[in-house]
C-alpha cells in the first residue's frame, strides 16, 4: 500500500514545516494563486523575506470572497483577505471582521488619494470597452448609445465588472443615468453572469465590444502577440477598480499580516502585477511598466466614488438599470 | 402501482435500503437548506423573514414559463426522433445515439459557445443567411434561452423515450402487425403516457434552476431566474435568509411538479417479452422512411454541429494547456466514478422501494440550487473539519445527489417492468432480498443501469458544482480549471481543456452505456 504511506509522509511533512515556521493564510480570488497568476511569484518572494509559510487559498471570485469570509465569521482561518474591490469596501468594513493596518505605503501610480485605515490597494485598473482596432471607437456613452455598435456587458447583480459599469454611469451622469441606460438598451446584445462569459462572447464575434479593462489589450499584445485589440477612451472619464487587501481582525499573526500587506506594495510584488494580473501596479516598478503595456489615462479622467457613496448608490442604481433595460 | 405489487412485505424486492436512501437524500438536501436559513442574522443579512419582492415574482414567473416551454419543446421534438431511432437500423446508428447524448454533459459555457458558433451573430447560420442575401437573426432573449435548453435536454428526452420504445416487447408489434391493429394507439401512445411525463418533469426541473444559460443568452434583466436571485443574495448581498427563502420556493415548485407529473403518468404494464430486436411492419412505407431519416438528420445536425465547433475550437488549445489541467482531469475522473457508484446505489434502492416517497426523494435534489446546497454543506462541515480538507469528498456527494434524479428516473420504470413481468414467479419461488436482486433484477436492468451510470459519470465530470466553493490548492477539477483559465484570458488553453472534458465525459458515457446495451443483446 504505497498510497497511504505517501499520504502519511505528506501530512507529516507539512505538519513539520508548519511547526518550524509561522503560517499566514491569505484568502484571494480564484485567478490569483494559479500558476499563471501573481500568487507563485509573490509567495516565493515573501517567504524568502519572512521566514514563514505563506498559504494563498483560492476562495471564490469577486464578491464571493467577502461572502466566504462572512460565512465563516470570526472563526475563519484567514489572516488576510486579498482582492476585494472598492465597491465592496464599505460592506466589508461593516462586517466588523477587519482590523486597521497602520501602514502608509508609497503609491505613486494610483491616480486617487488613498487614506483608508483598513484596506491597502495592491493594483488597480480602469473599466473600459474593449474592441477590435478596426471598429469605429465612440468617444462617450452618449455617442455609443446613438450608434449601431453592439456591446456585451456583465450583470451588476452577479459580477464586479458589471457593478463597476453601473457605478461608472452613475458617477459620470448622476441623475441622467436612467436616460443613458435606456439609450444603451438597444446596443446591449446580452448581459452575462460574469466577466468570463462576456469576454468569450466578444472574442467569438457576438458583439463589437465588451466591458473589460483598459489593460485587457495589453494581455493580447504581450501574452499572445496580438496587437489588434483596443480599449475605447471615453470623454466623461473611466471608472476605476481598485483591488485591496485587508487584515482579518481575528488573526493570530497580526504582525506577519501587516508585514505581508506592506510587502504587497513593494517592488518585488508590484513588478509582478502587470504581466500576471494584467492590472496597473499602485507603485511604479523599478524598471517602469513593461514595454508595450497600457499607459494610465491622464489623472483627470479617473472616476471613483468613495466607498460609502458607492454603497449608497448601488441599490437605486440597480433599480434604474433594471427598469431601463426591462422596457 | 400495479397488480404486481406483492401483498405481503416479505415478498417482492427488498424495500428497506430504499427507505434508508430516501431518508439520506432528504437529509442531504434539506439540512443544508436549513443551515443556510439559520445562518441568517449575521452582519448585513436580510433576516429569515425577508419577503419576496415584486422583482422576485417576475423572476419566478419567467423561471416557470421558460422551464415549461423548454421541457415541452424538448419532449415534442424527442418523440419523432426517438421513434425514428427506435424503428430504423442504419450503419453508425450506435455512434449517433451515443454522440447525441453529448450536449447533455457539456459544461454550460462550452455548450453556449458551441451553440453561438452555429446560431450566434457571427455563427454558421447567420453566415449562410448572409450569403443567401437573407436578413440575419439574433437568438438573444427567450428564444436563445429555450434553444439552449432544448439543445441540452433534447438528447436526454430522446434517450428516455427511446428506452421506452425499446421496452415494448417485439411480440406486441408482431401481434399488432398480424391483426393489422393501429400500433400508435395501442402501443406507442400508452408507452408515451408512461414515459413522457417523467422525462418532462426531469427537464422542467433542470431548467428551473438554470442560471448561466438563462442569463447569458437571455439578453438582459427580463430573463432573470430565481437562481440568479439566489446567487445575488448569497454572493453579493450576503443575505442567507433571503437565499434560503428563494431556495424553499424552488423546492415548493419542484414538489408541485412531481405531484402533478405523477398524476398524469400512467405506469406501463407490458407483459414480459424476450427482448428481441423489434421489426416494425408499420414503418415500411417510403414516406415513413423519408420522414424518419429527416428527423434523425435534423436532430443530429442540431446537436452535433455545435459539438463539432467545440472540438474545432479546442484542438489548437490542447498543446497550450498547463500541466495542472491533466492533474485536474485525473481528479475529475476519480470524483465522477465515485459519485456514480453512490448515485446508482441510491437510485437502485429507491427504485426497488417504489412509491410516492421514493419518487419525491429521487427528484428532490434537482430542485435545490447547487449554490445553496454547497453553502449549506460548507456551514455544516466547518465546525468539524476544514472545508479545504473535504473538498473532494463533498463534491462526490453533491455530484451523486445531482445525478440521482436521472438514475432514479431511468431505473424506477425498469424495475417496475421487471417486477410486473417476473415478480410473481420470483415470489412463488421464494426469491427475496439479495438473491432476488442478483438473479431476477440486475440481469433485466443492465441496459438502464449502464445508461444511468454513463449519464451520472458524465454529469459529474461536467459539473462545476460545489468544488468552486470548497477547493483549495491542488484540488481543482477539470471544469474549475477550465473556468480559471478563462478567467485569466487564456481562452485557447481553456478551449483545449473544454475539449478534453468533452472527450473524457463522452468516453466514460460510452463505456458504461455500451456495457449496458451489449450485455442486453
Amino acid at each position: 500500500m504505497r498510497l497511504p504511506a505517501t499520504l502519511a509522509l505528506c501530512v507529516l511533512g507539512t505538519a513539520a514545516a508548519a511547526q518550524d515556521r509561522p503560517q499566514l493564510v491569505v484568502y484571494a480570488y480564484d485567478s490569483f494563486p494559479t500558476e499563471w497568476g501573481p500568487g507563485p511569484v509573490i509567495e516565493a518572494a515573501f517567504e524568502e523575506e519572512c521566514g514563514c509559510d505563506l498559504r494563498i487559498v483560492a476562495a471564490g471570485d469577486g464578491a464571493a470572497l467577502l461572502s466566504r469570509l462572512q460565512l465563516e465569521g470570526p472563526s475563519t482561518e484567514a489572516d488576510v483577505i486579498l482582492g476585494l474591490d472598492t465597491s465592496l469596501v464599505a460592506a466589508a468594513r461593516e462586517t466588523g471582521l477587519f482590523a486597521p493596518h497602520g501602514l502608509s505605503p508609497e503609491m505613486d501610480l494610483l491616480p486617487v488619494a488613498w487614506d483608508d485605515p483598513d484596506f491597502v490597494p495592491f493594483d488597480w485598473g480602469y473599466f473600459a470597452f474593449v474592441a477590435d482596432e478596426g471598429t469605429e471607437a465612440p468617444a462617450s456613452f452618449e455617442v455609443l448609445a446613438a450608434s449601431d455598435l453592439s456591446i456585451v456587458i456583465q450583470d451588476p447583480r452577479s459580477s464586479t465588472p458589471g457593478l463597476g459599469l453601473l457605478l461608472w454611469v452613475e458617477a459620470a451622469y448622476g441623475e441622467r443615468a436612467g436616460e443613458i441606460w435606456e439609450g444603451l438598451a438597444d446596443n446591449i446584445v446580452t448581459v452575462t453572469p460574469g466577466w468570463t462569459e462576456a469576454y468569450n462572447l466578444f472574442l467569438e464575434g457576438e458583439a463589437d465590444a465588451v466591458l473589460s479593462y483598459t489593460t485587457s489589450p495589453s494581455y493580447h499584445l504581450l501574452g499572445e502577440g496580438d496587437g489588434t485589440k483596443v480599449a475605447w477612451t471615453f470623454d466623461e472619464g473611466h471608472y476605476m477598480q481598485v483591488e485591496v487587501a485587508g487584515i482579518v481582525a481575528g488573526t493570530d499573526q497580526p504582525d506577519l499580516a501587516a508585514e505581508f500587506l506592506a510587502f504587497l506594495t513593494q517592488d518585488a510584488a508590484q513588478a509582478a502585477i502587470p504581466e500576471t494580473n494584467w492590472m496597473f501596479p499602485v507603485a511604479t516598478p523599478e524598471g517602469g511598466l513593461p514595454e508595450g503595456f497600457a499607459e494610465p489615462l491622464p489623472q483627470d479622467r479617473a472616476l471613483l466614488l468613495p466607498p460609502d457613496e458607492a454603497q449608497a448608490a448601488r441599490g437605486p442604481a440597480l433599480d434604474t438599470w433594471r427598469t431601463a433595460l426591462s422596457r | 402501482m400495479n397488480a404486481a405489487v406483492p401483498p405481503r412485505a416479505r415478498r417482492g424486492p427488498p424495500r428497506c435500503p430504499g427507505a434508508v436512501a430516501a431518508a439520506c437524500v432528504s437529509a442531504l438536501v434539506l439540512l443544508p437548506l436549513g443551515a443556510v436559513a439559520l445562518r441568517a442574522g449575521g452582519p448585513a443579512s436580510g433576516g429569515a423573514g425577508a419577503a419576496l419582492a415584486p422583482a422576485d415574482w417576475a423572476a419566478i414567473r419567467f423561471t416557470l414559463w421558460q422551464a415549461a416551454l423548454s421541457a415541452t419543446l424538448s419532449i415534442a421534438l424527442a418523440v419523432p426522433v426517438a421513434r425514428a431511432l427506435a424503428r430504423r437500423r442504419f450503419p453508425g446508428r450506435a455512434a449517433v445515439v451515443t454522440l447525441m447524448g453529448a450536449p447533455f454533459v457539456l459544461p454550460v459555457i462550452v455548450a453556449v459557445l458551441g451553440l453561438l458558433a452555429v446560431f450566434g451573430r457571427g455563427g454558421l447560420l447567420n453566415d449562410a443567411l448572409g450569403a443567401l442575401g437573407l436578413p440575419r437573426v439574433s437568438i438573444y432573449g427567450w428564444p436563445g434561452v429555450v434553444l439552449a435548453h432544448v439543445f441540452f435536454n433534447l438528447p436526454l428526452a430522446t434517450r428516455i423515450l427511446l428506452q421506452g420504445w425499446q421496452a415494448i416487447p417485439a411480440e406486441r408489434f408482431r401481434l399488432a402487425a398480424s391483426l393489422n391493429a393501429p400500433v400508435g394507439r395501442l402501443l406507442e401512445i400508452p408507452m408515451l403516457r408512461a414515459a413522457a411525463p417523467g422525462a418532462w418533469l426531469l427537464i422542467f426541473l433542470l431548467c428551473l434552476t438554470s442560471f448561466a444559460v438563462a442569463l447569458t443568452l437571455g439578453g438582459g434583466p427580463r430573463a432573470t431566474t430565481v437562481e440568479l436571485a439566489i446567487y445575488q443574495a448569497l454572493r453579493f448581498d450576503f443575505a442567507p435568509g433571503r437565499a434560503a427563502l428563494l431556495a424553499a420556493v424552488q423546492v415548493a415548485l419542484c414538489l408541485a411538479a412531481v405531484t402533478a407529473s405523477r398524476a398524469v403518468a400512467i405506469p406501463s404494464a407490458w407483459g414480459a417479452g424476450t427482448g428481441r430486436v423489434v421489426e416494425r411492419w408499420d414503418a415500411r412505407g417510403r414516406a415513413a422512411r423519408i420522414r424518419d431519416a429527416a428527423w434523425i438528420a435534423l436532430a443530429a445536425g442540431f446537436l452535433l454541429l455545435p459539438l463539432g465547433m467545440v472540438a474545432a475550437r479546442g484542438l489548437p488549445g490542447l498543446a497550450d494547456m498547463p500541466g495542472s489541467v491533466w492533474a485536474a482531469a485525473g481528479r475529475s475522473v476519480a470524483v465522477a466514478l465515485a459519485s456514480t457508484a453512490l448515485a446508482l446505489a441510491a437510485a437502485l434502492a429507491l427504485a426497488l422501494r417504489g412509491g410516492r416517497a421514493a419518487a419525491l426523494a429521487g427528484a428532490l435534489p434537482l430542485a435545490v440550487s447547487a449554490l445553496v446546497l454547497g453553502t449549506g454543506l460548507f456551514l455544516i462541515v466547518r465546525p468539524f473539519v476544514s472545508p479545504l480538507d473535504v473538498a473532494l469528498p463533498v463534491t462526490v456527494i453533491v455530484n451523486a445527489l445531482l445525478s440521482l434524479p436521472f438514475a432514479a428516473g431511468l431505473l424506477a420504470p425498469a424495475v417496475a417492468q421487471v417486477e410486473a413481468g417476473h415478480g410473481r414467479l420470483a415470489d412463488s419461488l421464494g426469491l427475496t432480498g439479495w438473491r432476488r436482486l442478483r438473479i431476477l433484477l440486475l440481469p433485466g436492468l443492465r441496459a438502464p443501469l449502464g445508461f444511468a451510470a454513463g449519464l451520472a459519470t458524465a454529469l459529474s465530470m461536467g459539473d462545476l458544482g460545489v468544488i468552486a466553493l470548497f477547493a483549495g490548492e491542488a484540488q481543482e477539477t477539470l471544469p474549475l480549471a477550465m473556468y480559471r483559465l478563462m478567467g485569466a484570458y487564456r481562452m485557447e488553453a481553456a478551449a483545449g481543456a473544454g475539449l478534453l472534458l468533452v472527450a473524457l465525459s463522452l468516453g466514460l458515457f460510452w463505456l458504461f452505456d455500451r456495457g449496458g446495451r451489449h450485455a442486453r443483446a
